[in-house]
């Protein structure tokens, strides 16, 4: 069996979703099912008056009207938080709001009724009567004197400040800098936008008073821990939660939403399936949204273009209410992470968290990490523009050298392995940087407005242990559990704790296994996103499921190992410590003498009749294991961009793209160059399109496809790729995570290669052709 | 998204269309449903009843330049014999789906100001063929769009096909725009004809859309191509014109402000016109 790890093995899952014949939530039908529709707050601020149910009520067909009274009255406890960070303030958030409303989408009322168009009907019969509030969108105009209180008991609207760094250090290094360049930068709001929006299904089982939810989730284990110990209540053991086939998540699905509070709730109170499936337009103003910072960041340089230092002031708007992880993001994983890939000694950061009547805003493709880059990305390219230096020697010249890896940096991370230098020169080559530079000065010669931007840029992943995890604000461990049930006839069902929506880890999994155990990926079956089949779980976020997910894997296949090794031992006779299990096909036989093997076929068969075990051993064949990562790992990411604006519009054109992106060890090439290439893809739309624009009442003028602008395949030229590896030192795979790291290297490369078109300073995203033009005139 | 309940009619003939019309007031035609669904779906509009006139055989031919109410933008694109402006535009409306399904009489009867084939018939002298019960009248395109989503057809009328001439031997026409980047329609749409006689423009005709409450039609940047050679030089001058000549009451929004817009106008009034000498010359 030859290894499939490092090879492109084709996605198994691709069959069923390129034929139509996914399972996800909305598809799903059980007999007596209903559908529920919810009631939002069309004003930003509000307090609710007063309900009147009574025409939706006599609507024919609609089964009950529900608000935020009924469900806390019927033991519904509020929307917990899973990370908590020192003097935070948590206010409360309902399934449904009882008395006040705070961003456009807030939920108010819900109707169930026989069909969903009898639903949607009912919403227009439902009077709501509102007394409307002063309402503040911007992160840092809350946290004003006067603003509007979004919670009247939280004073400046701050939930939490936070800091991180030496501030001596860094005032140290600013006074000792020859220049010191400073800059306001906006880091536009974004709508995550998945393709299948959240949905989720319900049915209670009255005899056994077992409650199954369907939902779009990313991480369905720590689902059920918040529905059973904080909202719906209902014991552990008696709730299952499955989170089935999932059309793409972006860290949007991670969350525990309303929706997953309500629809259990109406199902036991009619006793009937209920189905809820959003809306795109309710997906833009319910699923939380990303970024939306407002930065005030200072950068000192030597005349020789050594960083000297760097602070940062944010304002980082986390919408109406505390959404699950949102704290988390603005804190650790972005000033975690902004000395980015470079040696800086005087760094500090001081964050204000803010309310604002918007959506709640957290974890977005990166979170944090794309903040972080682009701040320091952006600065660094301004300091080499006043210092009149190629932006690509002065990154080069502040590098971590590859020498000092594991390497503390001033601000909390200690990143794993890497070689910056070896990176960037391989995306300078793989660019031809020379001459595109020369055809670039020829171009700019010819009045034509081309410019070459760069970044490099790093994630954090894969984090752990979890004692240091929650040490720093985390209600749940950080690590990742995985189970393989070998049957009698060697085929093995692997179930994970990780859940696959979009990243291929039915195939990924299957190859870790399969390489493990020396069969065939054929063979393997794997099983995620259902509490009731999966053991225990943490689920897919921050890239971390092959590094976390996939290294239990590694380690329940080496109980299966040691096991058969021992029967196989049992069998032929010999000493334990003679006989070894052979990964490359499965088998096992006394050291020297393959040709008397026992193969994994035999070696499975025997747990089943169990008569030929060693003396003690329990038959049967699963192995459990659970991997609490040790550190963490830093994949990072060195990207080129090549645009050219038209002088007459303002328009960009994107000519090249070449990125080189260090992952750690590959296990799928395919899957990775895909998800790098998504990543891409996804940072440019913020560099250039996307952005959520909130009028000053909040109305959320982006609020559909018409309006809000992603991404389009001609967007984008083919896009060079390569890959330097450095495994990660801290799990035996070697992988770091792959899932964001295109995302956060592509938004900065974007942005800077128009600065270098435009030859100016800055400008916000995103970089429209107005925003431009406005900038040449 | 779910719309509130309507009644459902599918017309056979131009004539039940008409006869469906009038015995159900506040109905609406439903084509390709391209403007008309989204609407509903969204509960912006509510109708008591949709009228499919999407199968009638007569509304979906084109025969040589009248254009069956009822095609696709797909179809015009791919139809030969029709003026380069008014192919180039339909083949960039939306995307392959939006083309395939939405029509090109349904387009234009919405009239959406940012939509791109009424500035492209518009600067063509289209002539709008409206039909009501046995009447039948032709409307030019310069009296057929009157305001934002206001055309000149009336309660119970239905058009029924767009007629527009061949492009002659020296006539050369082109469309281009300035794209919305989320939805794709015209934040700036231009079109212009011109026809080319012994080295001199002897016939031009502009209009731009998208940044106007309706097509609108341009008489100082044509009246300034004629006599000159539509060369580079004379064009862009000529295009210049289109800044003042504009109404006040343009459009704006998060994509492009009235500026902007006023600033683009010139722009790809220059690059219409460009292209239609090109083709003129050819």
């Amino acid at each position: 069996m030859a290894k499939t790890i490092g090879t492109s093995v084709k996605r198994v899952e691709d069959p069923r979703f390129l034929r139509g014949q996914g399972t996800y939530t909305g598809n799903l039908q059980l007999p007596g099912m209903t559908h529920l529709a919810v009631k939002r707050s069309p004003h930003a601020h509000a307090i609710i008056k007063r309900i009147d149910a009574t025409r939706a009520l006599a609507l024919p067909g609609v089964l009950g009207v529900f608000t935020g009274k009924d469900l806390i009255e019927g033991g519904c406890g509020p929307l917990p938080v899973g990370w908590t960070v020192p003097n935070q303030k948590t206010p409360d958030r309902h399934a449904l709001m009882p008395d006040r409303v705070r961003h456009v989408g807030d939920s108010v009322a819900a109707v169930v009724a026989e069909t969903s168009y009898i639903a949607r009907d009912a919403l227009d019969l439902i009077a709501v009567e509102y007394e409307t509030l002063p309402v503040v969108t911007d992160a840092r105009k809350a946290a004003a004197p006067g603003a509007p209180l979004v919670h009247q008991a939280i004073a400046n609207n701050i939930s939490y400040e936070w800091e991180l760094g030496d501030q001596q250090a860094c005032a140290d290094g600013l006074a000792e800098a020859h220049i010191v360049v400073e800059q306001e930068l906006i880091n536009s709001r974004l709508v995550p936008n998945a393709i299948e929006p959240r949905a989720c299904v319900a049915q209670w089982n009255a005899p056994d008073d077992l409650m199954t939810i369907w939902t779009t989730s990313q991480n369905p284990h720590p689902i059920r821990v918040l529905l059973s110990a904080f909202t719906l209540k209902i014991p552990e053991h008696k709730l299952r939660v499955i989170a089935p086939d999932v059309g793409g998540g972006f860290g949007s699905k991670i969350f525990h939403y309303p929706e997953e509070v309500i629809v259990p709730w109406v199902a036991r109170k009619i006793n009937r399936p209920v189905k809820w499936v959003g809306t795109r337009s309710e997906a833009f103003i319910t699923d939380s949204h990303g970024r939306d910072h407002v930065t005030v960041a200072k950068m000192g340089f030597k005349r020789d273009g050594t960083i000297t230092a760097l602070h940062v002031t944010t304002w980082a708007n986390q919408g109406a209410y505390l959404s699950t992880f949102a704290s988390l993001i603005p804190t650790i994983l972005y000033l975690g992470c902004i000395s980015g890939m470079y040696k800086v000694k005087g760094v500090f950061g001081h964050v204000f968290a803010t309310f604002t009547n918007t959506v709640p805003v957290d974890a977005l493709r990166g979170a944090g990490r794309p903040e972080a880059a682009y701040l320091v990305e952006r600065m660094i390219d301004i300091g080499a523009r006043r210092l009149k230096k190629d932006p690509w020697e002065v990154r080069h010249k502040n590098f971590i050298p590859a020498s000092e890896f594991p390497y503390q940096t001033p601000v909390a991370f200690n990143y794993d392995s890497g070689d910056y230098h070896a990176i960037c020169d391989k995306v300078a080559t793989l660019a031809d940087l020379k001459s595109m530079r020369e055809r670039q000065a020829e171009a700019r010669k010819a009045g034509r407005l081309v410019g070459i931007g760069f970044s490099t840029a790093i994630e954090i992943s894969g984090y752990g242990p979890s004692k240091v995890v929650t040490s720093i604000g985390s209600a749940l461990g950080m690590w990742e559990s995985a189970a393989l049930r070998v049957y009698p006839t060697g085929k093995v069902t692997l179930f994970t704790g990780s859940h696959s929506h979009g990243q291929g880890h039915e195939t990924t999994f299957a190859q870790i296994a399969a390489d493990e155990l020396g069969i065939a990926v054929s063979d393997i079956e794997v099983v995620h996103g259902d509490t009731g089949r999966v053991q225990q779980g943490v689920g897919t976020f921050g890239s971390r499921s092959g590094t976390v997910g996939g290294t239990a894997v590694v380690k329940a296949a080496a109980k299966v190992r040691e096991k058969m090794r021992r029967i196989a031992a049992h069998q032929l006779e010999a000493a334990e410590e003679d006989v070894v299990f052979d990964q490359s096909n499965g088998t096992a036989y006394v050291k020297g003498s393959p040709d008397k093997a026992k193969t994994f076929f035999d070696m499975a068969f025997s747990t089943f009749t169990a008569n030929q075990l060693p003396a003690g051993m329990e038959p049967g064949l699963e192995e459990q294991a659970f991997f609490d990562p040790t550190g963490l790992t830093a994949p990072n990411s060195a990207h080129i961009a090549q645009v050219e604006v038209d002088p007459a519009t303002g328009e960009v054109e994107i000519q090249r793209y070449i990125a080189v992106d260090d992952v750690g060890n590959v296990i799928n090439p395919m899957i990775v160059e895909g998800q790098l290439l998504g990543g891409i893809v996804h940072g440019v739309g913020q560099a250039l399109l996307e952005c959520a624009h909130y009028d000053g009442n909040g109305q959320l003028l982006s609020g559909t496809m018409m309006d809000y602008a992603m991404p389009r395949s001609n967007l984008m030229p083919m896009v060079q790729t390569g890959r330097t590896v450095t495994p990660a030192p801290s799990n035996p795979l070697g992988v770091k995570g792959a899932g964001e790291m295109g995302t956060i290297a592509s938004t900065p490369a974007i942005c800077n290669a128009v600065m270098d078109a435009l030859q100016i300073d800055h400008l916000d995203m995103p970089l429209t052709a107005e925003r431009i033009w406005q900038a040449m005139q | 998204m779910y719309p509130s309940s309507f009644e459902y009619y599918r017309a056979e003939s131009v004539r039940e269309a008409a006869k469906l019309l009038k015995q159900h007031p506040g109905a609406k035609l439903l084509a390709g449903g391209h403007s008309i669904i989204p609407l509903l779906k969204l509960r912006q509009t509510e109708v008591s009843a949709l009228i499919d006139i999407g199968r009638i055989a007569d509304l979906r031919a084109i025969n040589g330049g009248m254009i069956g109410a009822c095609c696709t933008y797909a179809q015009v694109a791919a139809a030969g014999g029709l003026p380069a402006a008014l192919t180039e535009a339909a083949s960039h409306v939306g995307d392959p789906a939006v083309r395939a399904r939405g029509t090109i009489g349904g387009g234009v009867a919405h009239a959406d100001p940012a939509s791109d084939l009424p500035t492209v018939l518009l600067a063509l002298n289209a002539k709008f063929h409206i039909s009501k019960g046995r009447a039948a009248r032709v409307v030019p395109a310069i009296k057929f769009f009157t305001g934002l989503y206001e055309t000149a057809l009336k309660e119970g009328e239905l058009l029924v096909g767009i007629e527009v001439d061949a492009e002659a031997r020296g006539t050369g026409s082109a469309y281009a725009k300035l794209e919305n980047p989320a939805s794709r329609y015209a934040m700036v749409g231009a079109a212009a004809s011109v026809t080319i006689a012994n080295g001199v423009c002897t016939a031009a005709s502009v209009a731009v859309g998208g940044l106007t409450t309706h097509a609108w039609r341009s008489k100082r940047v044509a009246s300034a191509l004629l006599e000159t050679a539509l060369d580079a030089e004379s064009i862009s001058k000529a295009a210049k014109r289109i800044v003042r000549e504009l109404p006040d009451d343009l459009l704006g929004d998060i994509h492009a402000s009235v500026e902007y817009r006023r600033a683009m106008s010139q722009v790809f009034v220059e690059r219409a016109v460009m292209a239609a000498a090109a083709r003129a010359k050819k």
